[in-house]
């Protein structure tokens, strides 16, 4: 064989190199493939004189005379930082190297009419804006209720195929109402639409149908799949997290059938919208769902950029029908998208705090603006009663105290005392906490300040927006405790650093003595307590000082001063302090929500040994430095708050006061995207690695896509208004294809998370497109959308499968029969407890917890101990979609029945059918208890006879009467059961089982 | 038979080119026959002859120190508390500790095994008696030091959540032999779960049929596997068959082969129900296979697992993996890590001799390893390591690697590979050719892209090859 390779004319080097004998084999081997007419990787075609020289994405391919600067060249020969070509394969041998080097040294002379002599680049039939496609003719235009059924026939009449009946009312009702509410209907509504003889009985039960807030459940959670939501961080400490209003969000975004565009707009940019509401805010939730990883150790900025690939990787898959993330590392191998433009996108996203902020229901927000009200009240009393007021502030404003002059340290933080949390330098000297969450720590800064000697050191509690509802502190509540407050001085040569007493403290809060919160208890049995400051120098391990003084104050920034019992003289310029902040008022488990830390620190220090804490509020303190006249009324009410505070006797308005801040509501917490005011640069990062980042990059969009409208300037909102542009290509179509893949098991690209040029072929493409324009013309109403959907005659055939149509098409890619496929595993479980009658139809509120093996929640099965606190009451028995949903402990149930964990954005489910779901359905508490309750029910309200209960159980299940034989299997299965003396109501039980286990009870027929 | 019936029979003859081996002839009450419909862990055969048919990964979560165990470092013995050289840290990142922390001498005292001499500590006294039946890489490297992305990783090929488990990739490849067990079969023995989670086993966007099914030692090995209270045997068989005969039913009305797989899934969990709880049953083993592991039954321990993954191989599982997440000795490394091998040694040794004993160890792969190793410079006081990605230990057995192979080398300090590194794509490399796989081939579409285990990355280790 070896001989073979002998008979390679070597090239001479006085030979020049010719392109048909000695280049274009090159190329056409290795190169063509990608780079060809069938294919045109990164926008190159390499099989063409023309398509050459011009080049793709990466500008031209040739520079003739200089093979090194060639991106030909380059990337054969894996220069720069691209993936060396060809990609995936071995990397050409060296004589091909040299003969291509040779050739474009030589000039690249490539003879006219050799290669191929089109240079067309097949633009993606995906990437240019759907246009409405004519309805095409068919054979039986009568069968057409509205143009899917068009588009359908007529592939059906060039496969010579007939389209199925239509199904019977029972199931065509059953297949509705699972398709738009995941329930099934109940034998009520089964028999007023059997009975409906009126020409618009269908129209009136999809009516019906879509105005139930149960329509918002079942496609809400269709996409929260894409949105990757989920109850917890995700990664090893997978801490319970608080989401559920933006999941509420969805589902009543859903319900009030908010356009598709918005719909998107406020996910991407609702903070950003002209008076952004709250719920606009909470829908940057979806940005938010990305893991967060705490472990001990880790680089908070390694995490924050993994979540912002994730984001892109959300609106790539959910929004966008692309797979962009292939572009994190290098250019797009199929499609014509280049690094830099993910960059480009990436930049929209970049410049965003993740924020935590306190959000109310409808009722906390009558109590909210009640307590808000009341006090403006109060104050406009005092006002109206106090005509002289103003010139009483002024006179307290003149009088007020020179303050102690402080000089901002810039500390250097010891990493081990910090328990594995890391404090992040800010610009202003401050350091805000963050990465992994110790609930114990004493973490040591080391300073030399300027001052010749130190009287006193003060201590900031400042606000982040990256802190939960803006801190100051890092508990879930936006507060921290400080246990002890302590200093060291470490002269130079002096072996060990010596202890500094603390003898006076004063803070600008200081609450009353009171127990610590239970979830803080440690397991130590001791009484540990917080209270005023005077606790963070009492040298004991057991009290704290707390900045909590209830809703809103508690998240307010605070400062405590520290007197050291003598000055630390400093004048060598050598010596060191040393302050500890020691923490440890948090809980015993540290992978759970129980940390008691402070959020973000400042220290400053003072020569005066007289200096306290600054009783005046930053905010007010930020007024009183605006000249008198040019304050707004809104800054002059706010000195006005604190100031009266000082009167003593408006003693009485105080206490009303305070009482009120007691009664605000508590709310919940949100995890959004707020905009940072200081652009956070953007930079290309090598291979995805942001260790290595290279050029900056601006906010921008790919060129394969529509362009940014007019006057963008980069915010997530051009991003949103782009995107829901009538010209993205994808945007629509990706939507409207996931929508179909739903109600028909694939949707008309198989791929639905790729529109790209790696797609699948779409079934019918001319539909997507037709689908899409009028998605995008009705206002992108997605309730328009299902309505056209499910009048269709296409989706009102029978199931049922010919043998002739299970040979022809298994898949029912072509549609000549309705969808048959087993429903989603949250929805399987909702058949059951409707069923039973068990199901809680209540329609949002936080997660639920259902019954589940406790092992699962415990160490060696999870990493950490967590909370699943089985529900005892009617929350039981709510519907799927509420089950709290622990990424790392995906809730069994689901799992078995392919429900996605949230780890990443799903837009296609698997389907799959197994032994362990056949055990779930057979032998799980829930379903057991569902069994026993339609078995009872069958008894006691499904007539007399045994025929008649058991007809009651087939219509609660499965809509419908059983045939003859299925009521003498049943009948029969009762009997034995008798027979073996089993009891009524178990034997009912049992025969309620059986049921609620068949196929058809889990499927859509 | 419906007419129905036969052309779904035919079509999964035809359309899905199973073979009659992978139908599952599930008996009905009446005598019946119906086909299972197309199993997807129908075995199957890879890309060439496999050396390796399944596999027992046990996985020591937390990242074992391999300076305290495999690889001996008299010199840094020598150098114990003083600073590492300034131009080994240039651009290394550490977890915890400032990388500029003093040297850490080993804590253990090392000797030679065995033909093959290999170096292993102390604590190892029970793995000292297999060294020649087994093959030690120290020279494994990996990209990151934090547990989960290092864990995922390990696992998947990737850190990115969202990946097929190794596991899921061999039964995706290779299907199972086990007909009434799980094919990826998942047992968590350390102090906790590993915090890589459920996706360490997940399926990523393989089909969910091929992630891990978690086992337990104690209790129902597998949820819901017990009839609930108020159903005897004689109950579920009757349901069992009763569901069957109605699904059988709809089936010849409607046609859809899905329920032919429904009918033959609960003819399967059927069966588990017996044989999962014969299998647990360790207590018939003989004494002296229980006293080798150290096995007890009833009490839950690794041991118990191992002596467990024995017996699932046995019955053709495909992969087990066991989860013991115990080895983060950031802090007291001494007492800790002794303490682990106390729990571990013995069942590791016992695995690999009893599987040798049975000539089950020629086709099964042993593979023993956590996600990183620990830094030669100290942690706290001078009892603790940190993270380590840049080299590690991990050693194999059985189905094609090479025994008493000591393979791999680090520099004095076991800070960085100096000879023949293995990154963990290369060992998935390896580890899948070992199963008959070329790693570049076995691939599955998502996303637009053909999806690997090793990515784009991995070549197989020819030297650990027998």
């Amino acid at each position: 064989m070896k001989s073979i390779f002998l008979l390679v004319p070597l090239l001479l080097p006085a030979q020049k190199v010719d392109f048909v004998q000695d280049v274009q084999p090159i190329l056409k081997k290795s190169c063509n493939g990608c780079h060809g007419a069938a294919l045109q990787s990164g926008g190159l075609r390499l099989d063409g004189k023309v398509a050459t020289f011009r080049g793709g994405v990466s500008g031209p391919a040739l520079k003739p005379g200089s093979a090194k600067e060639s991106v030909l060249y380059q990337r054969v020969m894996g220069m720069g930082e691209q993936a060396r070509m060809p990609m995936g394969n071995k990397p050409l041998p060296a004589e091909q190297l040299e003969i291509l080097e040779r050739w474009i040294n030589e000039g690249a002379v490539w003879p006219d009419g050799v290669g191929a002599a089109s240079a067309d680049i097949k633009k993606h039939w995906a990437f240019a804006a759907p246009k409405r496609p004519d309805i095409p003719a068919v054979s039986d235009p009568k069968w057409v209720r509205n143009p899917i059924d068009a588009f359908i026939l007529a592939k059906l009449d060039k496969e010579q195929l007939k389209p199925s009946p239509e199904a019977a009312k029972a199931t065509l009702l059953r297949r509705l109402s699972l398709d738009l509410t995941g329930l099934p209907p109940t034998w009520e509504e089964v028999q007023s639409f059997v009975r409906d003889k009126s020409k618009r009985a269908y129209e009136k039960q999809v009516d019906r149908l879509l105005a139930s807030p149960h329509y918002g459940e079942r496609w809400g959670r269709h996409w929260l799949d894409a949105a990757r939501y989920a109850d917890s961080d995700g990664y090893e400490k997978d801490k319970a997290r608080s989401v559920w209003f933006y999941r509420d969000w969805v589902i009543e975004a859903h319900n009030r059938d908010l356009p598709y565009n918005q719909f998107l707009t406020e996910q991407l940019a609702g903070d950003l919208l002209p008076g952004a509401t709250q719920s606009q805010k909470v829908a940057t939730g979806f940005l938010r769902n990305s893991m967060i990883n705490e472990e001990g150790g880790v680089d908070p900025e390694q995490f924050r950029m993994e979540a912002m690939y994730d984001r892109m990787d959300a609106i790539g898959k959910g929004m966008l029908g692309l797979t962009i993330q292939c572009a994190q590392c290098h250019n797009h191998k199929y499609d014509p998208l280049r690094q830099e433009e993910y960059y480009k996108l990436f930049a929209f996203l970049n410049n965003s705090h993740e924020a935590n902020i306190n959000v109310f229901t409808p009722a906390e927000q009558m109590q909210r603006a009640k307590v808000l009200n009341g006090i403006k009240e109060i104050e406009a009393d005092l006002q109206h009663r106090h005509p002289d007021w103003a010139e009483r502030m002024a006179r307290w404003e003149q009088g007020l105290r020179n303050r102690t002059r402080w000089e901002v340290v810039k500390p250097e933080v010891d990493d081990i005392s910090t328990g594995g949390q890391k404090y992040l330098m800010q610009g202003d000297s401050s350091m805000v906490a963050s990465g992994y969450a110790p609930t114990k720590h004493r973490a040591k800064f080391t300073f030399t300040p300027q001052l010749a000697a130190v009287a006193s050191i003060r201590l900031e509690l400042l606000n982040d927006p990256n802190l939960p509802l803006g801190g100051p502190g890092r508990s879930i509540r936006g507060t921290g405790a400080l246990t002890e407050f302590e200093v060291e001085v470490e002269r130079s040569g002096q072996e060990k650093a010596e202890k500094v007493k603390v003898v006076r403290a004063t803070a600008d809060i200081n609450p009353a003595e009171r127990e610590l919160e239970k979830i803080y208890q440690d397991k130590s049995n001791k009484k540990r307590v917080v209270g005023p400051i005077a606790f963070a120098i009492d040298g004991k391990d057991e009290t704290a000082w707390t900045h909590d003084a209830g809703p809103v104050l508690r998240n307010m920034p605070r400062n405590a001063v520290f007197v050291l019992e003598k000055p630390i003289d400093l004048s060598d310029r050598r010596t060191k302090i040393h302050v500890y902040l020691k923490q440890n008022h948090g809980g015993w488990n540290s992978d759970d929500n129980q940390n008691h830390n402070l959020g973000r620190v400042r220290l400053s220090v003072s020569d005066d040994a007289q200096a306290e804490a600054d009783p005046i509020p930053a905010r007010v303190r930020e007024a009183l430095a605006i000249e008198a006249a040019r304050r707004s009324p809104q800054q002059v009410q706010s000195i006005f708050s604190y100031w009266l505070t000082t009167v003593p006797e408006w003693a009485d308005a105080q206490a009303k006061i305070q009482a009120l801040w007691q009664e605000h509501p508590e709310g919940s917490t949100q995890l959004v995207l707020a905009e940072r005011d200081d652009r956070r640069m953007t930079n290309v990062l090598e291979r995805g690695d942001f260790l290595k980042p290279k050029q900056e990059v601006m906010p921008g969009v790919p060129a394969f896509l529509n362009p940014l409208p007019a006057g963008a300037r980069g915010t997530r909102l051009d991003l949103a208004q782009w995107m829901t542009d009538r010209n993205a290509p994808t945007t629509a179509r990706a939507f409207v294809n996931r929508v179909w893949q739903t109600y028909f098991g694939t949707g008309i690209v198989e791929t639905s998370e790729d529109l790209g040029t790696q797609s699948a072929a779409p079934s019918h493409r001319e539909l997507l497109d037709w689908l899409a324009v009028e998605f995008m013309e009705s206002g992108w109403s997605m309730k328009k959308l299902h309505r056209m959907i499910v009048s269709s005659n296409t989706y009102r055939q029978v199931s049922e499968l010919s043998p002739e149509l299970l040979s022809r098409d298994p898949a029912n890619r072509l549609l000549a029969r309705g969808p048959r496929l087993r429903v989603e595993g949250e929805i399987v479980r909702d058949i059951t407890l409707a069923a039973s009658g068990l199901l809680n139809r209540q329609v949002g509120g936080p997660s639920v917890y259902p019954p589940a093996p406790e092992f699962l929640f415990q160490p060696p099965s999870s990493y950490g101990p967590k909370n699943w606190y089985e529900e005892k009451g009617a929350n039981r028995y709510r519907r799927g979609l509420y089950t709290f949903r622990f990424r790392s402990v995906p809730y069994p149930v689901f799992t078995n029945f392919d429900t996605p964990n949230g780890d990443v954005s799903c837009v296609r489910r698997v389907r799959s059918n197994t032994p362990l779901q056949a055990l779930t359905l057979l032998n799980e508490p829930l379903f057991l208890e569902a069994a026993k309750a339609l078995g009872e029910r069958a008894m006691q309200e499904g007539g007399k006879s045994d025929a008649d209960r058991i007809r009651y159980v087939y219509r609660r299940t499965l809509s419908r009467d059983p045939e003859a034989v299925e009521l003498d299997d049943l009948l029969s299965f009762l009997n034995r059961q008798r027979e073996r003396k089993l009891g009524e109501t178990q034997s009912w039980t049992a025969l309620a089982r059986v049921v609620l286990n068949l196929d058809e009870t889990i499927t859509k027929e | 038979m419906n007419d129905k019936l036969q052309v779904a029979r035919r079509w999964f003859l035809e359309e899905c080119g199973v073979g009659l081996g992978s139908l599952a002839l599930a008996s009905m009450a009446q005598g019946a026959t119906v086909p299972s419909a197309v199993n997807p862990l129908a075995p199957k055969a890879p890309h060439f002859k496999p050396k390796a048919k399944r596999v027992i990964f046990l996985f020591m979560a937390g990242a074992p120190s391999h300076l305290e165990l495999f690889d001996n470092k008299p010199q840094l013995a020598k150098f114990d508390g003083t600073l590492p050289p300034a131009e080994l840290l240039k651009g290394y990142r550490a977890a915890f500790i400032n990388p500029n922390s003093k040297l850490l001498g080993p804590k253990f005292p090392f000797q030679r095994y065995g033909q093959s001499g290999a170096e292993l500590s102390s604590l190892l006294p029970h793995l000292s008696t297999v060294v020649d039946d087994i093959a030690i890489v120290k020279s494994m490297a990996t990209d990151a030091f934090n547990h989960a992305p290092g864990q995922i990783l390990m696992n998947t090929g990737s850190m990115i959540f969202g990946r097929p488990s190794f596991g899921a990739w061999t039964t995706y490849g290779l299907g199972s032999e086990a007909q009434d067990l799980p094919a990826f079969v998942v047992f968590s023995t350390g102090k906790k779960g590993p915090s890589g989670g459920n996706s360490c086993w997940g399926s990523g966007f393989l089909p969910t049929v091929h992630q891990g099914v978690q086992f337990r030692a104690s209790g129902d090995p597998v949820l819901y596997l017990s009839n609930p209270p108020g159903v005897d045997a004689e109950l579920q068989r009757d349901s069992m068959d009763t569901i069957s005969k109605l699904n059988r039913r709809r089936l010849e009305k409607s046609g859809d082969p899905e329920i032919a797989t429904r009918i033959s899934s609960y003819e399967m969990a059927f069966k588990m129900q017996s044989s999962a709880p014969d299998l647990m049953d360790i207590s018939k083993e003989p004494k002296h296979v229980l006293d080798m592991y150290g096995a007890e039954p009833g009490k839950p321990s690794f041991a118990n697992c191992l002596l467990l993954a024995r017996r699932l191989a046995e019955r053709g599982v495909r992969f087990v993996q066991i989860f013991h997440e115990a080895w983060d000795q950031h802090g007291s490394l001494v007492k800790d890590i002794t303490q682990n091998c106390k729990d571990t040694d013995q069942a590791c040794a016992a695995l690999v001799k009893d599987l040798k004993q049975r000539g089950m160890l020629e086709d099964t792969l042993v593979v023993w390893g956590g996600e990183f190793g620990r830094t030669p410079m100290v942690q706290g006081g001078s009892d603790g390591r940190d993270h380590h990605p840049n080299a590690f230990t991990m050693w194999m057995a059985g189905g094609g690697i090479k025994p008493g192979l000591v393979m791999g080398e680090t520099d004095e300090l076991g800070f960085n590979v100096t000879k023949d590194r293995v990154h963990v794509h290369d060992l998935h490399a390896t580890l899948l050719h070992l199963l008959g796989f070329d790693h570049t081939k076995l691939t599955y579409k998502s996303q637009g892209r053909n999806f690997r285990l090793t990515d784009v990355h991995g070549h197989v280790v020819e030297k650990l090859l027998a």
